[in-house]
Order: structure tokens, then sequence, then C-alpha cells
């Protein structure tokens, strides 16, 4: 699979949860699902990157299907975060099966972060095919 | 056949013709309702609370819990139930020990998530010129908000004697009393935390943040005792009518939230290995003696200690701001009155349909509240019951209730643990103002502290139900009785 950088246009929207968030996710592709669901968490928390260096990492993870490795992507995102100040704004995926993830993020530190976000769950986690390719909603915990 | 998951694609609306009436506030959704329902749900509340319940999908999440393998009796839904993720907020449900399940999900991600009162002798009318200087002070001393560094750094080895000690730790620090301890939750320690369980991750999670409140709906307040409805209760509690009374809402921070999401991604493979069948993803689980059930009880066990330090921490600023400006008594006569935990699964014996049973009971959003007589409670407390703290929202009242003996049968020994909300964050935000809404509550006398204004609007009073109608619903249920309403003067939130 070729690999999938960030794109120009926004394709996610926050819906109503009584207590938390969600926001469902729309993408061509499964790598460009993940990475719209990772733009879509940075825009709901309301990330800014510090100015000056920039840091990138890779990362890898394992699932048993596309659901839980999009958890675990964006969980991996948070974690990053909360652990080392970090955010990331060129996201890319360069390769994702159904069980394996391997990506290359480059960003910097965050000078913005509005919201804790607790974790992404898996409630009512379903990735589904569309006329224009794949969409998911997402809940956080707030 | 209906599909199983039900708040799915096409989710499953639960009307309220779906459900039978037992009492005025009791309902039941028999297991007729759902073939893969394996116990009914009860759920306590009024004519106007259940219409709340009905307007989200709170019920159709706590049909999917009733679907869970190795549960007893019913699943119990309390009046301040509303829409979360996998089990409702204000859900409570028992598996067998050892042959049914333990579900990290069921807990949720802030495990012990919980609330803590103390009382002062100090009268609100002689408070009054020093509540802004005390606002500021708490506000100042107690760590609040979004990525706020902790007040109390500490060594991996020390890190690893919060998991096991719990609010013990605080102890030896200088940071808490025997009175705190024995007026706590399992005295502020569970026996069996293993913090080898929980991930490095975890522990760097929550390394810098013990002693912080963090943000969302959890804050500090200070109140005023505006009525006591239990005056022997009330005078062994240290609450006294039109004297000040703080209540710290936090739980085990990054530590607990990351111990979830480990151990909910690595449940996805147990629920295969094991061939159990889930009506959602979040509610993942595994048999309750598997090595991954064990693993995830030590710790959340960990995880539960840890939060029990840290409201034990934040009691300690607490009190440190009372004395800088109050003086030097007003510190130390800042007196526990209890500590519960929301967010919990436990080991307890329930007569369940007339027999005597251990389970594993999984409170979210929902507090334990046994009656008079238990072991677990101090003392002093014995011959009254658990005491149940009800954090009413930001410029609503708070309530100090009592847990019956009768309430053991009814919901596993639990109560409501708050309002509960009714508006959506995205909703509050788009109709209310933070700053408005805080020149609102000054005007009411109650001083607010925030970090965020757009959080404070997320957190605002017209977001939750009535909490009044909420207690007004387990106190005729059986579920507790009043012991006193509180009032808040003086609000601090990340």
């Amino acid at each position: 699979m070729p690999s999938s950088e960030s794109p120009q246009v926004n394709n996610f929207e926050e819906i109503e949860h009584t207590a938390d968030w969600a926001y469902r996710v729309r993408g061509e592709n499964l790598a460009q699902l993940f990475i719209q669901a990772a733009l879509g968490l940075y825009s709901l928390v309301g990330m800014e990157l510090a100015s000056g260096s920039r840091i990138t990492q890779e990362i890898q993870l394992k699932g048993i299907d596309g659901e839980s490795l999009l958890v675990a992507w964006l969980n991996e995102l948070l974690y990053l975060h909360e652990s080392e100040g970090l955010g990331f704004d060129r996201l890319e995926i360069q390769h994702l099966d159904e069980k394996n993830l391997q990506a290359k993020v480059t960003g910097a530190p965050t000078q913005q972060w509005l919201k804790d976000i607790k974790a992404v769950t898996y409630h009512n986690l379903a990735i589904r095919k569309i006329e224009s390719g794949l969409e998911v909603t997402l809940v956080l915990d707030v | 056949m209906p599909p199983l998951n039900l708040t799915g694609g096409g989710a499953m609306t639960i009307r309220k013709q779906d459900l039978q009436r037992i009492s005025d506030y009791l309902w039941e959704i028999p297991t007729s309702f759902h073939p893969e329902m394996n116990v009914p749900v009860w759920i306590f509340a009024d004519e106007d609370l259940i219409e709340d319940a009905l307007g989200d999908l709170s019920l159709t999440q706590a049909v999917n819990v009733a679907c869970l393998p190795g549960l007893v009796g019913h699943v119990a839904i309390m009046p301040d139930v509303h829409q979360g993720y996998g089990m409702p907020i204000g859900g409570v449900m028992a598996a067998r020990v050892p042959e049914g399940i333990i579900s990290p999900g069921a807990v949720g991600y802030d495990i012990n998530c919980g609330v803590r009162v103390l009382a002062s002798p100090i009268e609100y009318q002689s408070a009054i010129p020093y509540l802004n200087d005390l606002a500021s002070t708490l506000y100042r001393n107690c760590p609040s908000g979004v990525g706020k560094g902790g007040s109390l750094p500490l060594s991996v080895e020390e890190f690893d004697r919060v998991c096991r000690q719990g609010a013990r730790w605080a102890l030896g620090k200088g940071y808490a009393t025997e009175e705190d301890l024995e007026r706590t939750e399992e005295f502020g320690c569970l026996e069996g935390a293993d913090p080898a369980k929980a991930s490095q991750r975890a522990k760097r999670r929550g390394k810098g943040q013990l002693g912080t409140l963090g943000a969302g709906n959890h804050f500090l307040e200070v109140d005023v005792v505006e009525e006591v409805f239990d005056s022997e209760a009330a005078a062994v509690m240290g609450l006294q009518a039109g004297c000040l009374a703080v209540q710290i809402h936090c739980g085990s921070r990054g530590f607990g939230h990351q111990i979830c999401t480990d151990y909910v991604q690595d449940f996805q493979w147990a629920v295969i290995n094991y061939g159990i069948k889930l009506p959602d993803r979040e509610l993942v689980c595994a048999p309750f003696n598997s090595p991954e059930g064990q693993a995830y009880l030590a710790a959340m066990k960990a995880a539960a200690n840890y939060a029990f330090a840290n409201r034990q921490a934040l009691a300690y600023h607490a009190r440190r701001s009372f004395q800088e400006v109050f003086g030097s008594q007003a510190g130390q006569s800042l007196r526990q009155v209890y500590d519960i935990a929301h967010n919990m699964a436990k080991i307890e014996t329930h007569q369940i349909e007339g027999e005597e049973l251990t389970v594993c009971v999984h409170r979210k959003g929902a507090t334990r509240a046994f009656g008079a007589g238990f072991s677990g409670l101090p003392s002093e407390y014995r011959p009254f019951g658990q005491p149940v703290l009800v954090p009413g929202s930001m410029g609503t009242e708070s309530w100090i209730l009592l847990g019956t003996k009768a309430n053991e049968e009814l919901s596993f020994g639990s109560s409501c643990h708050g309002a509960g909300r009714v508006m959506s964050r995205r909703q509050a935000k788009r109709t209310i103002r933070g700053d408005r809404l805080r020149a609102e509550l000054e005007k009411e006398g109650i001083n607010i502290r925030a970090g965020s204004m757009p959080g404070l609007a997320e957190e605002a009073p017209q977001a939750y139900k009535n909490v009044s109608r909420v207690v007004e619903t387990v106190t005729h249920a059986g579920i507790a009785h009043k012991v006193a309403r509180l009032r808040p003067i003086a609000v601090v939130k990340g």
C-alpha cells in the first residue's frame, strides 16, 4: 500500500453526546480515515503547536482489526501529548493492514491543548463502507 | 430478532411502553425485551427522571450491559443516569465470583473517581469577608486544569508505594490523619493492588499528577451546611447547620485512564480467546479468575489507591488553604466526613434472589451505599450506615445521605453519584457563555475560580438534572435517607 499523508481538507464533524464527546469521520480509504480521525481529535482539543524545531516519531501498532488499530492509533497520539507534550500536524501512514500500522508523524511541542481527553473508546465502534469510502463515529471520554 | 449491537447503527430505541412500572420510583425492563438479556434492568426514577433517561441512549446501554455473561440479579440504574460509553453513567452490575466476568470497560477510564467531604466548625456568617480570599487560595494551592502538573512529585519507588498503600501512604508523609483513613471507603486502601500490573506508560502519565484536580467535571467546592435532616448522624459526621464544608471531586488522573485504556485494548484479544460474545466492544471482559481478569483487578486496585491518595493530597492542600485564610487552627479543624468511590469493581457478598452470593459489583457513576452495621465502616458510623455524598452541579445544592440496609437487595447497596447530565457539552458551549455564567453565579454569592471559560460553560447547572429530584427518588425508593443539604459558596474548577 502506498503511504498516505495529511490531506488539505478536513473530513470530520462533532456530533451530540450527553456527557462525552463524539465525532464522525470520513476517509476515502482506511489510511485517510485514520489521518482524518487524528486531525479531528487535534481539532476538538484546539491543539496548537509551538514554532521552532520539529520532531519526528515512528509509530508501530498491532491490533485485531481495523477498529482496534484505530483506537490504538488515537490513544497513542493522546499518550504522546500527555507524556511528552507533543502534537503532530504531518501524519504519514506508511503501512496499514487489518492487524498492523506503521506511521511517521512530525510535529512539535504543543503550545495549546484546551481539553483533557481521558481516552478514545470502543463504544459502538464500527468502520462502515459508504459511497465515498469509509466512515466511523468515535466516542471520547472527557 | 433485534440486533445484538443495540446502540450501533440503526440503534434500537427503548420506549416507555417497553418498561414495566414496579412502583412510583422503580421501573423494569424485563429479560423478555431482548433474547440476549441475561438479567432484567431496574431503573430507579420518578415520572420526570424516567423521561430524561428515555431522552438519550442510557437505557439502551443498560440493556447492552444486561446481555453480559455471568451477571446475577439485575442491572441497577440510578436516577442520575445518563448516556456514557459501554455502561451508562449511573449503572451497577454484579457478576458471580469466580464463575463470572470482570470488565474494565464497565468500570471506566477514571478508576475510583470519587468524592470527599470535609466539615468545618467555621460559621458561614463569620467567613463571608474571607470567601473571596479563600477561593483564590484554594485555586492557588490545589492544582487544577488541563495538563496541570502535580504538587507532589514521586520517585519510582514512592509511586509504587502510593499504588499499594493508597491514602495510607499520605499518613507517613504528614498529609493525612488516622481519622481521615477511618472515614474513607476501604479505609483508603484496597488490598491486593499490584503496581507491576500497570504499564510503564500508565505510571509515566500518573507520575507527575498526584495532588491535582484535573479538568472536566472535577472540582473543589466550599459549601455552607444549609439544612440538617438527621441531627444525630450529622453531629457524628461533624456537620453543623450554618457552618462550612468542603467537597473534592476527582479520580486517578492519567494513571487510571491509561490502565483502563491498556486493559480495554488487551481484552479485545481476551474476548476472542474465551469466546465471549459482546453487545458493545467497550464492554470487553474476561473470566474473573483468568490471568487477564486478575491482572486487571490488581491494576485497577493500584489506580484506586492512587485516587484515594490523590484526594487525600487535595484535602491536605484544602486544610493548608483554610489555615492560610482563617488562622492556624482552621486547617486541623477541617475534619473528614467521608470519601467514596464512583467508578470501581468490588468483591462483595449480597443476598440475591434468596441466595447469599459473592459477586464482583461494577459501579460506574454510582457509589456504594451500605446500611447500618456494615463492618467496613468506622465504629462511630456503624449504627447509622455509610455516608453517601451526592454533589450537585456547580451553583446548585449537594446532599449528604446515609445508605440503608434495605438497599442491599435493591441495588447491591448502591446509590446515585450526582445530578447527572442532561445536556450535551456541545450544546452547553453553544448556548451558555462561561464569562456570563461566572458573573451570574457570583451574583448569587458563589465565588468561581476556573481555568477555562468554555470548560465552565460545559459544566453549567443548566446542563444537569435537578439533584434534589434525584435525591428525592433515592430516598423514596428506600436506597438512602437524608442527613444534610449543602449550598455552594466557592467553586474551583480546572
